[in-house]
């Protein structure tokens, strides 16, 4: 695939990822406003809920990948091509990584202890 | 790259250049996202700690109680905000919606007061 095509790709992605956060913000908001107050009880039933624990693990996905996106932009804006760049977008794809690793882990750990 | 482009008059002047509207919200767009996502973190850190047991859920709650921690939380705000509605104006241009001049000026503007007003709303309900 072209360079060209890689970019519309990842600007789809930068789109459809936005829409998810928009509509999961909207509804988590609602949700946890109009069925408050929460305690520990209540919060971890939530997150271990199935449907609201994949929503979640989606939410995710969709916010480590709009960030990507997103750092990535500014890095390709403002650090000029070279090994400087090439650090930093490493870095981000290394953070993104290990944050992505991360939330997997804080999900599947609520859902079986 | 041709050498050409190096030719170009370069003016940097961050105090004398005047950004439209337009160019007001989407900078904020850009300086939001990015403090969003130096938060990812801190947001995993939290839901962590939420999640580990009753003790560690009124620590995270607990945050909110300190002073610095509420006034800290109003930029949080803005950022999330100011990102939300200027991202959903960006949605809307995407589906060639609100492209005119004009009009882009006014929504900018619009994007730019809802991004306050919820900021000037979360403080007002934590401080």
């Amino acid at each position: 695939m072209s360079i060209r095509a890689q970019g519309l790709r990842t600007w789809l992605w930068q789109r459809l990822s936005a829409a998810y956060l928009a509509a999961f913000l909207l509804f988590s908001l609602a949700g946890w406003i109009l069925a408050g107050p929460w305690d520990y009880v209540r919060w971890r039933a939530l997150l271990t809920d199935p449907v609201y624990a994949v929503a979640t693990a989606l939410f995710f996905a969709a916010l480590l990948l709009h960030g990507w996106v997103g750092g990535r932009d500014i890095v390709m804006d403002y650090v000029p091509a070279g090994a400087l760049r090439f650090a930093a977008l490493t870095l981000l794809a290394l953070a993104v990584i290990v944050m992505g690793a991360w939330a997997v882990v804080i999900l599947l750990l609520a859902q079986v202890t | 790259m041709s050498n050409n482009n190096n030719q170009r008059p370069v003016f940097l002047n961050l105090f004398q250049i005047r950004l439209p509207v337009t160019g007001v919200a989407s900078i904020a767009h850009r300086i939001s996202g990015a403090i969003l996502l130096l938060l990812v973190p801190l947001l995993l850190y939290g839901l962590q700690l939420s999640l580990r047991g009753p003790e560690d859920f009124a620590r995270v709650t607990g945050w909110l109680d300190q002073t610095w921690v509420r006034l800290a939380a109003i930029p949080v705000v803005w950022a999330l905000a100011h990102h939300f509605f200027a991202g959903i104006r960006f949605l809307l241009m995407d589906l060639d919606c609100g492209l005119n001049v004009d009009t882009a000026r006014v929504s900018a503007w619009l994007v730019l007061a809802a991004g306050a007003v919820t900021a000037l709303v979360a403080a007002g309900c934590l401080l």
